[in-house]
């Protein structure tokens, strides 16, 4: 028995959503161990419950075959517990030395400087690479600033160190170089867990996987012993019955986008050639593990992205590349964003402005400065009792009072009204229930029967696979395969993990 | 030789013009470091001022009880501001322009009541260094300083020790850069804002009471006229560096000392005209600091104005 970190039968909900539904981790001295699942799988909501960030609601938590209750970060952090998150804790205008003392004082701070200097340039030394102390943190690439992160955890005495998606942020050769620097550093002994989503990553460098779906574990095994399909398989499940689909007629192209690029102000690359097309009466889907240039994919689509180069051209609008969203509206575009509270619903103002909003740009409900709420109102509630939105006290209500699946509800009520030319959704069921769930795809399902072009984004492979006619699947940027449905669940999971 | 000596006379006024913002902009930097944003400077001086005149009439006419007194009452000024802001999370703004027009009436309204307005205190005496004194004839206005004006440099020095050469500055330069990371690091953000608020308000405060004591030796109601909004201005201007704030301070004090002896010289510039120039210089400023792209290049502090809230779930 030389587990170092043992959780048993976590449980957490967040808002009646239940993220940890009795998870199980073991962790062993001296291993990386990979920590394997789709996104919403709980990895990283299991991985703060063991960093002492989220409370658990029931389970038991083992350090050392102790039974603990963390209270805090630094009660982990005295029971030898680091955690370097996706976004790191740093301070921007602080040197290296400095950020590293704030975490791990050492006395007087002139002195304190001089000792960390010294502790920095030991631990680097060990673990094979270079970190300059007086360099600012804002001057440091994203790689380097990680690297801080860790020499900050590992000072701090950790002997169990978590990274959470520490390669998101990495190229490939960043990748290798710190995940070689996590093998060497577990064979000196210290535990590390590898949160990640990518198989490659797995079957290379880690000594044991556990596999999550759902807030549960469903495997822990050996990667070596695995096949790449095993693996695939136990991550994404096994393909759940499709929501009916008719078959509908094809009818003209409402989208094509060529050759589109996106940067970011850093430099990289976010598109990089994306380019597909879209008939009306089709759904198309867009595949991947998120990050993968999706959010700026649906920003560059509804406008709310600038585009460096390529080509939209939307039916009814022309060529929209570089015009402002509310071009793009009018022409007929329906957008259902990611998050539905900051970008689709102004909270604040009631259910009947947020549903009428579109419909005063349009002037539909008289000209600027004379609005007939009493038509407004009317509007909202027939739609309120058409799309089935619940937990409305009354029209005046604040929109950011609904739950989730009624503020989707909501959001499709007014997208959907009219005959949009096309619409983009973006992660349309995320955090929904089943039943919510299946309320959006039935309408957008009645959307495509209607003959709308819809762009279906979204990191749940089920429901790309259930609504969509073609699937591009995105990596990196690209739009790396195409399938036609129906398409092999397989097939496209290895699209969208393998970097290849 | 009459240039020789308005030179002299206009240089010698410097300082004790310039102290007041120096001291007000320092209190600023203190509790804008930690990611407080700080409007209250106008009325923390008005209170130091009020409370500097009421101890000199009401205990004994004697700096030593004039200054700590303005101190205090600053302080627990400050300290309210504080609990408004940073324990039940106000908007910053408005909590801090509700702090001045509080004390603005608070002080009238005091004044009036004890009756301490344009009783005359004996207040501050001038300080004569003894090397300086013995200074040819004609420079003697430069040396004729009150004490705090001498303290003024050791006041800065200690506050830029504490603040960039000791753990207590570097962690409250965290709270006010990056909040999540001070907690992520055990420290307690609510703590840290706090003590810089009260911190920074009593130098405000020691500014305020020197205005008084120093010198009007009198009060009136809005006897600050404004100061406390130019002192938020040298902040930006600043760019929240104590040494450039100072420097700041000296070339307001340039301007401000310059308006009575223009006046005096018989020199015809409108008076109103003279008296609006350091507003239009702090707009001059102003626009100069903010100069390039929104900001960014700016140098604020990371989080100020911005609450800490203890994230649950991103």
């Amino acid at each position: 028995m030389d587990s170092v970190l043992e959780l048993r039968a976590i449980r957490k909900s967040f808002a009646g959503f239940a993220a940890l539904d009795g998870a199980d981790f073991t962790l062993r001295r001296g291993e990386v161990h990979a920590l394997l699942g789709e996104n919403g799988a709980g990895k990283s909501s299991l991985m703060n419950v063991a960093a002492g960030l989220y409370a658990p609601d029931g389970g038991r938590i083992l350090i050392g075959g102790r039974e603990q209750r963390l209270g805090g970060p630094r009660e982990a952090t005295a029971q030898g517990i680091g955690m370097v998150h996706q976004h790191f804790h740093l301070v921007k205008p602080f040197t290296v030395a400095e950020n590293i003392l704030l975490a791990n004082p050492r006395g007087r701070f002139s002195r304190g400087i001089e000792t960390i200097e010294r502790e920095i340039a030991f631990c680097t030394n060990m673990l094979g690479f270079v970190v300059d102390p007086h360099r600012r943190l804002d001057s440091l690439s994203v790689a380097e600033q990680q690297r801080v992160e860790i020499v900050k955890v590992l000072l701090g005495g950790a002997t169990i160190i978590i990274l959470d998606e520490p390669t998101a942020v990495l190229t490939d050769e960043e990748a290798d170089g710190l995940l070689t620097t996590m093998r060497r550093l577990a064979a000196q002994g210290t535990a590390v867990v590898l949160v990640t989503h990518k198989l490659r990553e797995v079957t290379r460098y880690a000594d044991r996987v556990t596999i999550m779906r759902g807030g549960r574990h469903v495997a822990a095994c050996d990667p070596k012993t695995m096949s790449t399909a095993q693996l695939t398989e136990l991550t994404v499940g096994v393909a759940l019955p499709s929501p009916v689909r008719e078959k509908t007629a094809r009818g003209e192209l409402r989208l094509i986008v060529a050759g589109l690029r996106v940067e970011h102000e850093t430099g990289r690359t976010a598109l990089d050639g994306v380019g597909f097309q879209v008939r009306a009466g089709e759904i198309y889907g867009i595949a991947g593990v998120s990050g993968n240039g999706q959010s700026e994919l649906v920003g560059a689509l509804t406008g709310t992205t600038a585009v460096a180069a390529g080509d939209i051209w939307m039916s009814g609008a022309g060529h929209i590349a570089d015009r402002p969203p509310a071009i793009r509206r009018s022409g007929g575009l329906a957008a259902i964003p990611a998050d539905r509270y900051a970008q689709a619903l102004a909270g604040g103002l009631s259910i009947t402005d947020n549903y009428a909003v579109a419909g005063v740009m349009a002037g539909r409900y008289g000209p600027w400065g004379w609005l007939d709420r009493k038509a407004m109102a009317k509007a909202a509630a027939a739609a309120v009792r058409a799309f089935d939105v619940q937990g409305v006290r009354g029209l005046k209500q604040r929109a950011g009072l609904l739950s989730g699946g009624n503020a989707q509800k909501l959001v499709l009520a007014r997208e959907l009204a009219g005959d949009p030319v096309l619409i983009v959704a973006h992660g349309p069921s995320r955090g929904l229930d089943a039943r919510a769930c299946a309320a959006v795809h039935e309408r957008l399902l009645a959307a495509r029967a209607r003959g709308n072009a819809v762009v279906l984004v979204s990191d749940d492979l089920d429901e790309v696979i259930g609504l969509a006619d073609r699937i591009g699947v995105m990596s990196r940027g690209r739009i790396v395969a195409e399938f036609d449905a129906p398409a092999d669940r397989q097939a496209i999971g290895r699209a969208m993990v393998d970097h290849g | 030789m009459a240039i020789c000596e308005f030179i002299v006379n206009w240089a010698g006024g410097v300082p004790a013009t310039a102290l007041p913002y120096a001291l007000a902009a320092l209190g600023l930097i203190v509790s804008e470091r930690a990611g407080v944003l700080n409007l209250t400077a106008e009325g923390l001086l008005l209170v130091g001022a009020l409370a500097g005149i009421g101890a000199s009439l009401a205990i004994a006419d004697r700096p030593w009880v004039a200054l700590p007194a303005a101190v205090l009452a600053a302080m627990a000024v400050g300290l309210l501001f504080a609990g408004l802001v940073v324990l039940l999370r106000v908007n910053q703004v408005i909590a801090g322009l509700a702090v001045v027009f509080f004390c603005q009436g608070l002080t009238s309204l005091l004044g009036t009541l004890a009756e301490w307005q344009n009783h005359p205190i004996s207040g501050l005496g001038k300080l004569i260094v003894w090397p300086l004194s013995e200074l040819p004839a004609g420079t003697h206005a430069l040396f004729q300083q009150d004490g705090l004006v001498y303290a003024l440099l050791p006041i800065f020095y200690g506050v830029h020790r504490v603040l960039f050469k000791s753990m207590t500055g570097l962690r409250l330069r965290a709270v006010g850069e990056a909040p999540e990371a001070a907690d992520s690091a055990g420290l307690g953000v609510t703590r840290y804002r706090v003590l810089a608020v009260v911190a920074g308000s009593a130098l405000i405060g020691l500014a305020g009471g020197y205005l008084a004591v120093g010198g009007t030796k009198m009060w009136f109601g809005g006897m600050t006229g404004g100061r406390g909004w130019i002192a938020v201005a040298l902040v930006i201007f600043a760019r929240w560096r104590p040494w450039r704030a100072l420097f700041g301070a000296l070339l307001f004090g340039c301007i401000e000392s310059m308006v009575p002896r223009i006046a005096a010289a018989g020199i015809s510039v409108p008076q109103y005209f003279i008296l609006m120039t350091p507003y239009l210089v702090t707009i001059a400023v102003m626009v100069w600091a903010g100069r390039g792209k929104g900001g960014a290049d700016l140098d604020e502090p990371g989080a100020l104005g911005r609450p800490h809230v203890r994230e649950e779930r991103r």
